[in-house]
């Protein structure tokens, strides 16, 4: 432990001497995670500034270039690091644009059922009745069947409602509503057995009687009561979301070719592991299973951290 | 050092310890006492004084990370303390015996009670199945369970609380042994109950000679049924002595508060006493004596030595107050 | 006991109920499937003869009506893509998918309950660590790259094993099976592999975590009190009791594989229903999809109550009407 300073310890050194810092400190592979996750956020977030090259720009791939194996092996290419994918494109600069638009899928799948869970989770356990009996039956439905199965259905619903074109072009959103609508059941389940807690207690009655409405209360101190599980729950969904966004894309009904995230390259690089072309599809594998490793690793660890007793 | 010769169980200088990433909590700190055969030693102190620790330290159920640092215990001589796990597993349920203070939760839901009695007999006794049945039986009728041989395949969740803790009563003392650790026995049941377990146990142990190491936080029970009573504070036994005595003459004045806390039928007062301030906390406890802060009496020597037990009486007690030159000065005065 | 069933019972037809008007409303909703069935020449009245003879006009609550009275028969119509019947097409297929599912569960509880018996026992323990670090690249690599990377060692490189299809097929009846087939066992082992890998994990990680709870109640420090051996007190109390969580689990993971199948038989190219469900999905065939969506439901409510129904065989609790005399204080 560092030296205590004189005087009241300042802000950072409450946090850095908190019991949750110091299990995160005492975990060399939580610490390990911890960088992996943010430094695949960073290369995906700024990909076109470390990019070398861009998939999208047309002009600057060329078919000659298809194919090329990493730049290691015998005929690589030192422009292309990790060698280039059927098209001809850079499989590293493909890998980074990818891992952005699986990210973006992930996180926006997760605030979508996270923002769902939780407010269908608060009214099912302040209402009650049969609009809770009636939101948790839902709920455990769904809980008993597998989110991937629950996707596929709403994709090829949508698909079958939308046009092929305008499929292709609202497709983020199109994963963000099937993701998101697969993931609700857990924040709500956690939400509402919080909130009927916090409702029979005596604060809530006695703020009820000076006139504040109850919902406003519910709001103010269910919310913070349930921010651990939350995040807990949102981190792990992050991993499951980047996966299922990867699963989806690899079945052939997610993002398409032109616009290439994890599963999408994987799924194409399947097609040349056969005639050799092993890099198409490993290094984008690589990279998935790393980001959900990481990103894994940190549930695990928040929700060893935030609750002992579950270790 | 052996434990004295005559006593069933001495516990010497045991120290158990929790460490953590900030030090060690030491959650008991240096205590002796004996047990003789037959003899129900009460243990009283608040939740935290290290007396359910104690009980967990003899029969080898400390739970990681706690363990104990320093110390012997003797059963009938022979050091337990530092067995392997299968020596000292012999001798739970064979010669020590223990009971917790949950009946609802110390027994295992999905096992009818025969089937746990016959397993525990089986396990210390060179008797088969029927033997094993009949004595079952005959623990459920001592421990008094009306009909027990229509009961005895029943599963705990068909039985009540207080004849759970009867059942956990026979599952105790299964294979005779000479010491019971009972951990806060009635503390999970209702008032009309707790007084009916209670002399059960006072009963049994009598008639089979077994001694008991009666853990509570109730002055009530241990009033009740022990000979002797030690009272735990911060880890530490501020005093151990004839119950009669501690009791009816407390001279810790720990002790002479928790007592003074107890209202007495036949004795009218007009409040009853309080001890202000709670006990302080593992990692908080005080130098010198752990009672100082909210000791009335407290002196400078107090909050700096640590007091050790003297004999006083046929008591022995934790405390300055006792200490040979101040009684003396007290008396010149 | 038989309340209790006839409550489950009618639960599980309620859940059935709503899944059904589920795969009634993507009929509602998408496309109209007189297109689907006519080429683009059909005449204005060949298509009004089929929309009538389709029942297309009646009123919604009565095409549900009907369309349930038909899926309860078994009867879900006829595939856009395939025209053929779904029922034939999904009979088929199904003892493909039936025997790669079952192969993985069988696999999964093989290895994830021993293995989760031995991690909760020993935590502190190395190996137990190797295992739990294990598991967890176990759950975060998706089913479909451990399948590649499957093919891509046991197929391409190494060439001991084939890398799609079923193999040699034994017809026995109307069943067709892969396990009276030296090819057609081969041929199942890396699927199977692939499809029970992330089963296992979890089953392990779940019965280690229960496993921990259980070790953590009283009637095991009771039990361990009493001095009986850790034998008795891990394999016999412990385990017992998490018995209860350890069987819904399994079971509503055996219907989970079943929709992982999917999966596994895209990478594969596994001739299963998962496949027909995938294609199906890919072009919009409605009467494959919502047939899909009910059969999996089905599955998942039968298994359901197969594991209530062994609830009562492992918790007395259940199994005994009587209510403890004067609750838990007389």
């Amino acid at each position: 432990m560092p030296e205590a300073p004189v005087g009241p310890p300042s802000v950072w050194h409450r946090i850095w001497d908190s019991d949750i810092f110091y299990s995160f400190r005492s975990s060399k592979i939580t610490m390990v995670a911890a960088f992996l996750t943010a430094l695949i956020f960073l290369l995906a977030i700024f990909a076109p500034l470390v990019a070398p090259h861009s998939p999208y720009d047309v002009a600057t791939v060329d078919l000659m270039d298809a194919e090329l194996p990493p730049a290691w092996e015998a005929e690589g290419d030192p422009r292309f690091l990790l060698g280039t994918d059927n098209l001809g494109r850079d499989l590293w600069s493909t890998i980074l644009f990818g891992t952005r638009i699986s990210l973006a899928v992930g996180f926006l799948s997760v605030i979508f059922g996270l923002v769902v869970g939780v407010s269908l989770g608060l009214v099912s356990g302040y209402v009650g009745g049969y609009v809770d009996s009636f939101i948790m039956r839902v709920a455990e439905i769904q809980l008993s069947i597998p989110g991937i199965l629950i996707a596929l259905l709403l994709a090829g619903t949508l698909r079958g409602v939308l046009s092929a074109e305008a499929y292709n072009d609202a497709i983020v959103y199109v994963l963000v509503l099937t993701i998101g609508t697969s993931i609700w059941p857990q924040f709500a389940r956690t939400v509402r057995g919080s909130t009927l807690v916090e409702r029979n207690k005596e604060y809530v009655l006695a703020a009820r009687v000076i006139g504040l409405s109850r919902f406003s209360i519910m709001w103010r101190h269910v919310l913070p009561n349930v921010m651990g599980p939350v995040l807990v729950i949102a981190t792990i969904n992050l991993a499951i979301a980047i996966l299922s966004e990867a699963t989806l894309s690899f079945l052939g009904v997610g993002v398409p070719p032109t616009e290439p995230s994890l599963g999408t390259l994987i799924n194409e690089g399947q097609n040349y592991l056969f005639s050799g072309l092993w890099w198409i599809t490993i290094f984008p594998g690589m990279v998935l299973a790393v980001l959900v490793l990481a990103v894994n690793l940190l549930g695990d660890w928040l929700r060893d951290a935030l609750n002992p007793k579950l270790r | 050092m052996q434990g004295d010769n005559q006593a069933l169980l001495s516990v010497r200088n045991l120290r158990i310890e929790f460490p953590n990433r900030r030090g060690t909590l030491v959650a008991v700190d240096d205590i002796s006492f004996d047990i003789a055969p037959g003899e129900i030693l009460g243990v009283v102190g608040e939740s935290g004084a290290g007396k359910s620790l104690t009980g967990a330290a003899i029969i080898g159920l400390i739970e990681p990370p706690g363990r104990i640092a320093q110390g012997e215990i003797f059963l009938e001589g022979q050091r337990i303390d530092h067995l392997p796990y299968e020596e000292i597993r012999k001798i739970r349920g064979r010669q020590i015996g223990a009971i917790f203070q949950d009946p609802l939760t110390s027994l295992n839901p999905l096992y009818s009670v025969s089937r746990q009695l016959i397993e525990t007999i089986q396990t210390h006794l060179p008797l088969n199945e029927r033997e094993a049945r009949a004595r079952a039986l005959e623990l459920l009728d001592e421990v008094g369970i009306p009909g027990a041989a229509e009961r005895i395949d029943h599963y705990p969740h068909q039985f009540s609380g207080g004849m759970r803790q009867r059942v956990v009563i026979a599952l105790a003392l299964c294979a005779e042994p000479r010491l019971i650790i009972a951990d806060e026995p009635t503390t999970a049941l209702d008032v009309s109950i707790q007084a009916q377990i209670i002399s059960l146990l006072k009963g049994l142990c009598k008639e089979h000679g077994t001694a008991v190491m009666l853990v509570t936080h109730d002055m009530g029970v241990i009033a009740e049924a022990a000979d002797r009573v030690a009272v735990m504070y911060s880890g530490r036994i501020a005093e151990i002595g004839p119950v009669q005595e501690v009791v009816r003459a407390a001279k810790h004045p720990y002790t002479h508060g928790l007592m003074g806390s107890i209202p007495h039928i036949g004795h009218h007062v007009d409040q009853l006493t309080q001890i202000e301030g709670s006990m302080p906390r593992l990692q908080e406890i005080p130098s010198g004596c752990p009672f100082n802060p909210r000791c009335e009496e407290a002196s400078d020597r107090c909050r700096v030595e640590r007091p050790n037990l003297q004999g006083v009486e046929q008591s022995e007690v934790a405390c300055h107050l006792f200490d040979a030159q101040r009684v003396e000065a007290r008396a010149g005065e | 006991m038989i309340a209790f069933l006839v409550r489950r019972l009618l639960q599980a037809i309620a859940v059935m109920a709503v899944v059904a008007l589920c795969a009634f409303f993507m009929f509602q909703f998408v496309g109209d499937p007189v297109n689907q069935m006519v080429g683009e020449d059909a005449t204005k009245a060949d298509r009004e003869y089929l929309r009538e003879s389709l029942g297309l006009n009646d009123p919604i609550p009565v095409q549900f009506g009907k369309f349930a009275l038909k899926a309860a028969q078994g009867d879900f119509g006829v595939s856009y893509q395939h025209k053929r019947a779904v029922s034939t097409l999904i009979v088929e297929r199904m003892p493909a998918t039936l025997e790669l599912a079952v192969t993985a569960a069988i696999l999964a509880a093989l290895l994830g309950v021993p293995a989760g018996v031995y991690t909760g026992l020993r935590r502190f323990g190395f190996t137990s660590k190797l295992i739990m670090t294990l598991s967890l690249i176990g759950i975060s690599l998706p089913t479909f790259l451990i399948g590649i990377l499957l093919i891509y060692l046991f197929a391409v490189i190494l060439g001991w094993l084939p890398s799609f299809g079923r193999g040699e097929i034994v017809k026995i009846g109307a069943w067709e099976t892969n396990f009276l087939s030296v090819s057609g066992l081969k041929s199942i082992i890396l699927p199977a592999i692939t499809l029970a890998l992330f089963q296992m994990t979890f089953i392990m990680r779940l019965i280690r975590s229960e496993m921990l709870e259980v070790l953590r109640a009283d009637f095991i420090k009771f039990a361990r009190a009493r001095g009986l051996p850790n034998r008795a007190v891990h394999y016999g109390h412990a385990l017992k009791n998490t018995l209860v969580p350890v069987i819904t689990i399994i079971g509503l993971q055996l219907g989970s594989l079943i929709a992982f199948a999917i999966i596994t038989e895209t990478v594969f190219q596994w001739p299963g229903m998962g496949q027909l469900f995938l294609q199906a999905v890919q072009v919009v065939d409605i009467p494959i999809m919502s047939a899909y969506l009910i059969l999996i439901a089905f599955f998942f409510v039968v298994i359901n109550l197969i594991v209530d129904m062994l609830y009562y065989v492992v918790d007395p609790r259940l199994r005994v009407d009587q209510p403890s005399g004067g609750g838990g204080h007389g």
